[in-house]
């Protein structure tokens, strides 16, 4: 009972702080839609991106890179050990995107018109191949949940059909986020001149791909945790020790690839030299790749839960400064200004991050997402019966 | 033929008819206050930039190959086969890539408005169709700045620093910048004291995200097959265990 007292507690407090934030979302909400993108952000005609972009567009497909990292290694890499992590990493997935579609809708001038990109095509256009595969990702994370709700519903023809075709979904699904989540580093291409040499690569596509795998796994990392306490579920320690490791394989490739491109492009002596640029570069480096890697190279955090927590926050932290300095700081003094974030966009982007954690909860809560009592015997994993008879769901690990 | 703008700095006299005569074709609000403002923006295509004696005009570069155009999902900028670069209004989504990747800095945004649009230049495209001339060269008392053949422009622009080499800086402003544009600037104290940047690429931009984008089509087949191909080999090798666990998962059911 006492396991059930405190989740509930919790519930009520975030409830509440959640509540406030809706709330404000909602007046802002109404300003950027009757008073335009002038009264709501603090975007201008130097600035025309900003945090919705820069945190709402190009983090939150970055921080739902774990649906196709995952789904690659359970389903194509054979790596079953990983199953019962598939289906919350799928859910953050699907409600990532949503969520950025969502957001997408606000930061468009003429959000009505957002469906132009399937029958005008401009094929030589980044964002015309970003919108389709986000709009066509979007469906494939769709078809990949859909299990979940067919098991809840008992419609068995449709999950039999569902997961029959899944090995197409996933390979689909991996295919379009490799596509997509390069092209996000893609569209800064076209820039050389106005991102600072920091980030301005060539290489900028491969950046943007091996730093999304890597955020796929540090999203999972975290998530776990956190839903472990949520849901008073047991963590699952080994799994996230592997995980771990697997990150520290993809933060050393990114940051060597990073040094190197840095060196050829004869840039690295900036990186000595004290300027705006170089303050935020420094930190980006030390939150992605520095401070992750030192932690994680230490055995004994390695193997603990917290310092696998803590090397994961880091790294999601890090890897967000990453795609904002590359939409904010890198193109500051090539505009010749600053752009600092108006109230009102910060709490947009609050409301979407509340609203993710929120549906989350509401859907982990209502739907087989976490592996059930009975299957936990191979998979490991342990709810407690409080959780489980809450649920109360029949439940079956991953598809 | 692509037509093109010469502006001479040299024979400006700054007195911003060239503004005054852009503002009434394209129905937007003219005074003396917008007269004073030194930025182009969504209600001032056009601006006469003065430093002491010397002038400089800015507007949209129209570009030969443009990042706008290039990088516009829906195609709602796009450059004309006669030279300018058209905006359609209809088409467009409000992404704001355009101005993001201008080199230029030119599309500028109704940013106050409930229903926003991409504000710029488009050369006095009905105009020019229409085989006339734009209205800041038809006003322009001097001559500074001339309407005409790109490729006319830029053999009279090198002729005329070549007559009198000691008035102009050695450079024509939009030959070479970007892949080149329609609008060619000269100046006899050089550019960079407008804030227009000499340290652009020669290469057309959309060159930069094409060469990427290009491979998407023979990647596509490659690396669903090593995909599929990924799981084929996975999953043979365990057949055995497989075929042990759907055993059990039946049984259990």
């Amino acid at each position: 009972m006492t396991l059930l007292q405190i989740p509930k507690m919790r519930f009520t407090f975030w409830k509440a702080v959640f509540l406030f934030i809706v709330a404000a979302g909602v007046y802002c909400t109404y300003l950027r839609f009757f008073h335009g993108l002038g009264a709501a952000t603090n975007l201008s005609d130097q600035f025309p991106w900003g945090l919705w972009i820069g945190f709402d567009v190009m983090c939150g497909v970055m921080l739902a890179a774990g649906g196709f990292t995952l789904t690659a290694a359970v389903h194509l890499f054979n790596i079953k050990r990983f199953k019962p992590i598939v289906r919350p990493t799928v859910l953050t997935a699907f409600l990532g995107y949503l969520l950025v579609c969502a957001a997408l809708m606000y930061d468009l001038g003429l959000p009505w018109n957002i469906w132009h990109p399937i029958i005008m095509r401009n094929p030589h256009s980044v964002m015309f191949e970003v919108a389709w595969c986000v709009m066509l990702y979007t469906t494939v994370l769709a078809l990949e949940f859909s299990p979940i709700v067919f098991e809840r519903l008992g419609w068995k023809k449709a999950l039999t059909t569902v997961r029959r075709l899944m090995l197409v979904f996933v390979i689909l699904g991996v295919i379009l986020s490799t596509l997509h989540q390069s092209s996000l580093g893609t569209l800064y291409m076209i820039m050389p001149n106005k991102l600072h040499p920091f980030w301005w690569s060539p290489l900028l596509p491969i950046f943007f791909y091996i730093s999304a795998i890597a955020v796929g796994l540090a999203m999972t990392m975290f998530e776990s945790s956190r839903s472990s306490k949520y849901f008073g579920r047991q963590l699952e320690l080994p799994l996230l020790q592997e995980l771990g490791r697997v990150l520290v394989v993809v933060l050393m490739l990114y940051g060597i690839l990073r040094f190197q491109d840095l060196y050829h492009r004869g840039v690295l002596k900036l990186v000595l030299v004290s300027s705006y640029e170089q303050r935020f570069f420094i930190l980006e480096i030390l939150l992605s790749v520095i401070l992750p890697l030192a932690l994680l190279l230490i055995p004994k955090i390695r193997n603990s839960a917290q310092g696998l927590y803590l090397a994961s926050v880091l790294a999601l932290l890090g890897f967000v400064t990453n795609r904002l300095n590359v939409t904010i700081t890198g193109v500051e003094n090539a505009v010749g200004g600053r752009y600092v974030p108006k109230w009102s966009e910060i709490v947009i982007t609050a409301m979407f991050v509340a609203l993710g954690f929120a549906i989350f909860g509401l859907v982990a809560r209502y739907l087989p997402i976490f592996p059930s009592e009975e299957e936990s015997h191979s998979s490991t994993f342990r709810l407690p019966e409080a959780v489980s008879a809450d649920l109360a769901v029949p439940m079956h690990a991953g598809d | 033929m692509s037509k093109g703008i010469l502006y001479d700095a040299t024979t400006c006299i700054g007195c911003k008819q060239c503004e005054q005569a852009c503002a009434a074709e394209n129905g937007l609000p003219y005074d003396e206050k917008i007269a004073a403002e030194e930025v182009t923006s969504a209600h001032k295509y056009t601006t006469v930039l003065a430093k002491e004696d010397k002038f400089m005009r800015r507007l949209c570069q129209h570009c030969d190959d443009p990042a706008c155009a290039s990088v516009c999902p829906v195609g709602a900028l796009k450059k004309t086969a006669l030279g300018p670069v058209t905006y359609d209004k209809s088409k467009c989504m409000g992404c704001r890539y355009c101005m993001a990747s201008c080199p230029f800095g030119v599309p500028k945004y109704e940013w106050d408005k409930a229903i926003p649009g991409v504000r710029k230049c488009i050369m006095c495209y009905k105009r020019v169709a229409a085989g006339g001339q734009t209205a800041c060269a038809e006003i322009c008392p001097t001559g500074a700045t001339k309407f005409g053949e790109r490729e006319e422009l830029l053999t009279e622009a090198k002729k005329r620093m070549h007559d009198e080499p000691g008035k102009y800086f050695p450079h024509i402003f939009g030959e070479t910048e970007v892949g080149g544009t329609s609008v060619l600037l000269l100046s006899s104290i050089g550019f960079n004291p407008f804030g227009l940047r000499t340290d652009l690429t020669d290469r057309a931009l959309p060159m930069y995200t094409y060469q990427v984008l290009s491979r998407i089509p023979d990647f596509v087949p490659l690396f669903g097959t090593l995909l599929g191909g990924i799981y084929w080999i996975t999953h043979r090798r365990e057949e055995v265990a497989e075929a042990e666990a759907h055993e059990k998962k039946g049984g259990a059911q």
